[in-house]
């Protein structure tokens, strides 16, 4: 392809983009100074250059455009929105045959005389109304035929078409023209055209040079006075300087990826019969070139759907009290090293009880789930895959590509986006994205004997701990998941080593000693888990190969100041890949059958020793916090010892009774809480986290214990924690102060426990499992009626009473109501214990009723339960 | 052009002679004791053994990255691209190509000479061709003691998605 014709591409390619905007600019306002001259100049330059270069199809086309556009400029011809969708259509097809144009060095075959005489038709007054219609089947308003005729037969230069035709049309986009972009044609400024490949490469350059001075500042550094320090200094103020300018020729206005979107408002609008106006502000906001081009396709998703799916219809808005004109808003500008983008509608919000059902619909979560999530976390199901509420798939979105895609897109370039819609109001999305993805800061470490970059934005604390408790920081181990206690909370950790499927290298040996790189994605706090932990570098970030991009941990490589080469890690990749696992270990379900699984029932006991000289243990997920309390902390309040915790005075209750303390300053303690209440149990040592199956062997009648169980080779006593509750508060349970117990063995019944409390599950399970129950919990009346559905069964069934959504009472009812477990005893639990709670339990069909928290009555209602199968309703 | 055909001996015409006389240029190399050869407008560079840097989690013929003059390029394991067993020791030579926007290396066991084939010489894949180097085998040239076979670049990388 000859210089020429490359040069022409160009530069039409470009003229042809502010065509369309110029001409809807147009539409909207034909009197506005310069425009139409402007747009004529432009359609006669690509008619001239098509003439001279050959191109006889282009040039007809631009010729008939070419009509028109004289017939508005002499005033014989009103603006009219089919006159401009003919023309808008023109320059569509000259678009088209430029790319073949592009690809094949030829004009493509084809035949545009329908157009052409389209064009002819309407330059010579004549409209057929409903024959060439603007790119999507829609339905163009009749024109008032009178008023066009009206103003030929006027036929007076002069005179300017009256505005009314363009606003009595019943289809009308207005779109707010952009801010700067009004103005006249673009001011001369000195510019000279380069190609993208030689910035890149000066990029690239310049890259090296910047990492090259840091190299040699940082030898600078180590040296005492050398004549070097001078010419370094000097050069480094230069190279800042070349790399800033270097920056500059990357940045560009983000208007550009905005350019498009006044002509596809107006579109969508005559498309949807909407009503339409398109703001945009910030598009002088400049940002780096390749974020741009990421940026791109999901801003003109986004806006599509606010015009598809988040404007009404005129009348539907008028019903509602807005103004008939719907609004989708562009707003950018920066903040911090970052650009901010907002897309904002004020049309109907999102639809909660649509996503709802979508979500339910889809298999993305239960009824029960989505009852307890906020508008908020509804809301996010958006952006899940696969998630479409577009009830069908218009030509203009709900394709199924989706906002998760936009999402991903904008994640991968270390963006954000965010959500805030309210149903009848609007919806706004905001995007937050770096300024430039060139040059970041990273930390180098390293994992199975090779380096990585770890992005310094995403690293949050670095940790140096060890497996064997030698350091302040231990790396424990909760169902397999290696876990860090940091401060007051358990952090999951990733072994990257593991996730990298790296060998360590033979005849190194594992040290003892690790780093923990703890990083938060969104919401959620993790760890890495690495060898060894060098500098923080300034690193080029450059994309990884093609073959490479289907690998979500890496962002990128890079070439490091030794010139090896790395890769860099993306949190948001690496947090992906471990999926939802382990998001709060410390208040994990306790192993009991959720559901009926395979598998040895674990559980998970903290071990500790207090009190005597064998070690003890409770279920990890009645505690809240480990803490250790300063000795001089603790005071004596009511004879009892309290501390300040947390806004609150709590009670510690010493294991072993009496007032004896640990010798030295520290405390440890176990915390429980639930609710407004929270408690401490003093202890000696907190020793380990263990999984184990609990076999309790030898029950216990001694106040405080459930019996003495095997965890980890040890004779461990079980602590009944309800005990040392009550020691705090009396009625914690809001019941009578029960101790002793019988145990009976039954043989294996299977109970099913139903409480919305996850405390009071995990209370009754390990004491109903020690009773020589086979337990399974439920955390609502919904789940426990899901596990019905699914074919289970039980000989018995506990249930709380007040328990949100549905209640005990309603899910007695219901149990009784339905032949596939209306044969089961239901028992219910409840703080209540009024005569009218009883009857009205009773009256629901429950056979049974034990007071919270009155262990004996419990068992022994169960037995009788148990003993008379066949119950009445 | 007038009357006058010009013929040679044989009374072949100008057009056929022409053919036989185009030549390609390829440059050679060795992989398992095969011999390949890659259009020499294809390849940018050749070098001697360079630092190659492992890729986790990524195909095993991928043998890693490598710094070029400030550029990163993929290491493309030719010996296991092709199904062929791992090299028994001994340093490899790496031809440097460009596929789409990227450069790529090809790690192989020795680089050649450039030689120089008549169009005509190009005879078409052999049925005894390995089944899985159809994708990229663009034709063989038959040498001495051996036969050259022809690599296309884009196939190698196509074909390579679905490897």
């Amino acid at each position: 392809m000859n210089d020429l014709l490359v040069e022409f591409l160009t530069e039409t390619g470009e003229n042809l983009a502010v065509l369309d905007v110029e001409l809807v600019q147009f539409e909207q306002d034909p009197h506005a100074p310069g425009l139409l001259s402007n747009i004529f100049r432009l359609v006669h330059t690509i008619k001239g250059t098509c003439g001279f270069l050959g191109l006889p199809r282009l040039e007809k086309v631009a010729h008939a455009g070419e009509n028109v556009l004289g017939k508005f400029r002499d005033g014989d011809l009103v603006v009219t929105p089919p006159a401009i969708s003919l023309i808008l259509k023109a320059i569509d097809v000259i678009k088209m045959i430029l790319g073949s144009l592009e690809a094949t060095g030829a004009e493509p075959e084809g035949d545009d005389s329908a157009l052409i005489a389209a064009l002819d038709d309407a330059a010579a007054g004549k409209f057929q109304a409903t024959a060439v219609a603007p790119l999507a089947a829609a339905t163009v308003a009749e024109l008032p035929e009178d008023v066009v005729e009206h103003d030929l037969v006027d036929h007076a230069p002069s005179q300017v078409p009256a505005t009314t035709p363009v606003a009595s049309s019943a289809v009308t986009a207005t779109a707010a023209p952009p801010e700067g972009a009004h103005r006249e044609a673009p001011v001369s400024h000195q510019s000279i055209r380069v190609t993208v490949d030689l910035l890149e490469n000066l990029m690239t350059t310049v890259s090296e040079l910047v990492l090259t001075r840091n190299q040699l500042l940082q030898i600078a550094r180590g040296q005492k006075e050398t004549e070097f320090a001078a010419p370094l200094q000097r050069l480094n103020q230069v190279v800042s300087e070349l790399q800033e300018g270097v920056m500059k020729t990357r940045m560009q206005p983000i208007g550009n990826a905005w350019a498009k979107l006044p002509r596809i408002i107006r579109d969508l609008s005559l498309e949807l019969n909407k009503k339409i106006e398109l703001d945009m502000r910030g598009a002088e906001t400049e940002l780096d070139r390749q974020v741009l081009e990421l940026v791109k396709d999901p801003l003109t998703h986004m806006v599509r759907n606010s015009a598809d799916h988040g404007i009404e219809m005129p009348e539907d808005r008028l019903r509602a009290g807005k103004r008939e004109t719907g609004r989708v808003l562009l707003n950018a500008y920066h903040q911090g090293g970052h650009i901010i983008i907002e897309i904002g509608d004020d049309g109907r919000g999102l639809n909660l009880d649509r996503i709802k059902a979508k979500a339910i619909q889809n298999g993305l979560a239960t009824e029960a789930e989505i009852a307890a999530l906020t508008d908020m976390q509804i809301q996010q199901y958006i952006f899940r895959a696969g998630f479409s509420t577009a009830e069908a798939v218009t030509s203009v979105s709900g394709r199924g590509v989706g906002m998760d895609v936009v999402k991903t897109n904008i994640e991968k370039i270390g963006g954000t986006v965010e959500l805030k819609s309210i149903e009848g109001v609007g919806s706004t999305f905001t995007i937050k994205i770096p300024l430039t993805l060139a040059i970041v800061s990273a930390l180098i470490v390293e994992v199975g004997g090779e380096r990585y970059a770890v992005p310094q934005t995403s690293v949050v604390e670095l940790v140096r701990a060890t497996e064997s408790g030698r350091s302040e920081h231990r790396i424990e181990r909760v169902k397999e998941t290696p876990v860090l206690r940091l401060r007051d909370r358990l952090l999951p950790l990733v072994v990257l080593e593991d996730l990298l499927q790296l060998e360590r290298a033979p005849g190194v040996s594992a040290s003892d000693e690790r780093f923990v790189v703890v990083t938060q994605v969104g919401s959620q706090a993790f760890g890495m888990i690495v060898d060894r932990v060098f500098d923080t570098e300034e690193i080029v970030v450059k994309p990884v190969s093609p073959l490479v991009r289907h690998v979500p941990i890496f962002s990128g490589n890079t070439i490091l100041g030794d010139g090896s080469v790395i890769m860099i890690l993306d949190p948001n990749g690496i947090a992906q890949s471990i999926g939802e696992v382990v998001v709060s270990a410390a208040v994990s379900q306790q192993d009991t059958k959720q559901k009926s699984a395979e598998g040895p029932d674990l559980t998970t006991l903290l071990v500790f020793r207090a009190g005597g000289d064998g070690p003890k243990a409770v279920p990890l997920s009645l505690i809240a916090r480990l803490e250790e309390f300063e000795q001089d902390k603790i005071e004596f309040a009511n004879g009892q010892k309290v501390i300040q915790y947390r806004g609150t005075l709590m009670p510690l209750i010493s294991f072993s009774g009496g007032d004896s303390l640990v010798k030295g300053d520290r405390q440890p303690a176990l915390v429980f809480a639930e609710n407004e209440r929270v408690m401490g149990l003093l202890v000696d040592e907190i020793v380990d986290i263990v999984e184990t199956e609990l076999h309790v062997r030898l029950e216990s009648d001694a106040p405080g214990m459930i019996g003495t169980a095997i965890v980890a080779g040890q004779a461990t006593d079980l602590i009944d924690a309800g005990y040392f509750l009550k020691q705090a508060f009396p009625n914690w349970f809001d019941g009578p102060n029960k101790q002793s117990f019988e145990s009976e063995t039954s043989s294996s019944k299977r109970v099913l426990v139903v409480d919305d409390s996850a405390f009071f599950r995990n209370l009754l399970a390990p004491l109903l499992q020690v009773a020589g129950y086979e337990v399974t919990t439920a955390s609502s009346a919904p789940e426990a009626l899901a596990l019905r559905d699914d074919g289970d069964n039980f000989d018995v069934i506990v249930s709380d009473i007040e328990m949100p959504g549905m209640s005990g009472f309603d899910f007695a009812a219901n149990v009784k109501s339905d032949t596939r477990w209306q044969q089961i005893p239901v028992v219910a639990l409840s703080s209540h214990a009024q005569p009218a709670d009883i009857e009205r339990a009773t009256t629901s069909g429950f056979d049974g009723f034990v007071v919270k928290f009155d262990r004996a009555a419990l068992l022994t209602k169960l037995l009788e339960a148990l003993s008379d199968p066949r119950r009445a309703a | 052009m007038s009357g006058n055909s010009l013929t040679v001996a044989g009374s072949r015409s100008v057009a056929v002679l022409a053919a036989e006389q185009e030549k390609r240029d390829f440059v050679t190399m060795v992989i398992a004791g095969q011999m390949f050869g890659i259009p020499v407008l294809r390849v940018q560079d050749v070098l001697r053994s360079a630092k190659i840097a492992r890729i986790p989690l990524v195909s095993p013929w991928i043998a890693g990255a490598l710094n070029l003059r400030g550029r990163i390029v993929t290491a493309i394991d030719m010996r296991r691209r092709l199904g062929l067993p791992p090299r028994d020791g001994g340093a490899s030579m790496s031809i440097v190509v460009q596929h789409g926007d990227e450069l790529y290396s090809l790690v192989v066991d020795e680089v050649g000479e450039v030689l120089s084939f008549p169009v005509t010489s190009i005879a078409p894949n052999p049925p005894t061709l390995d089944v899985s180097w159809r994708g990229f085998a663009e034709g063989v040239i038959r040498l001495e003691s051996q036969l050259l076979v022809i690599v296309d670049i884009d196939g190698l990388f196509e074909r390579a998605e679905a490897v």
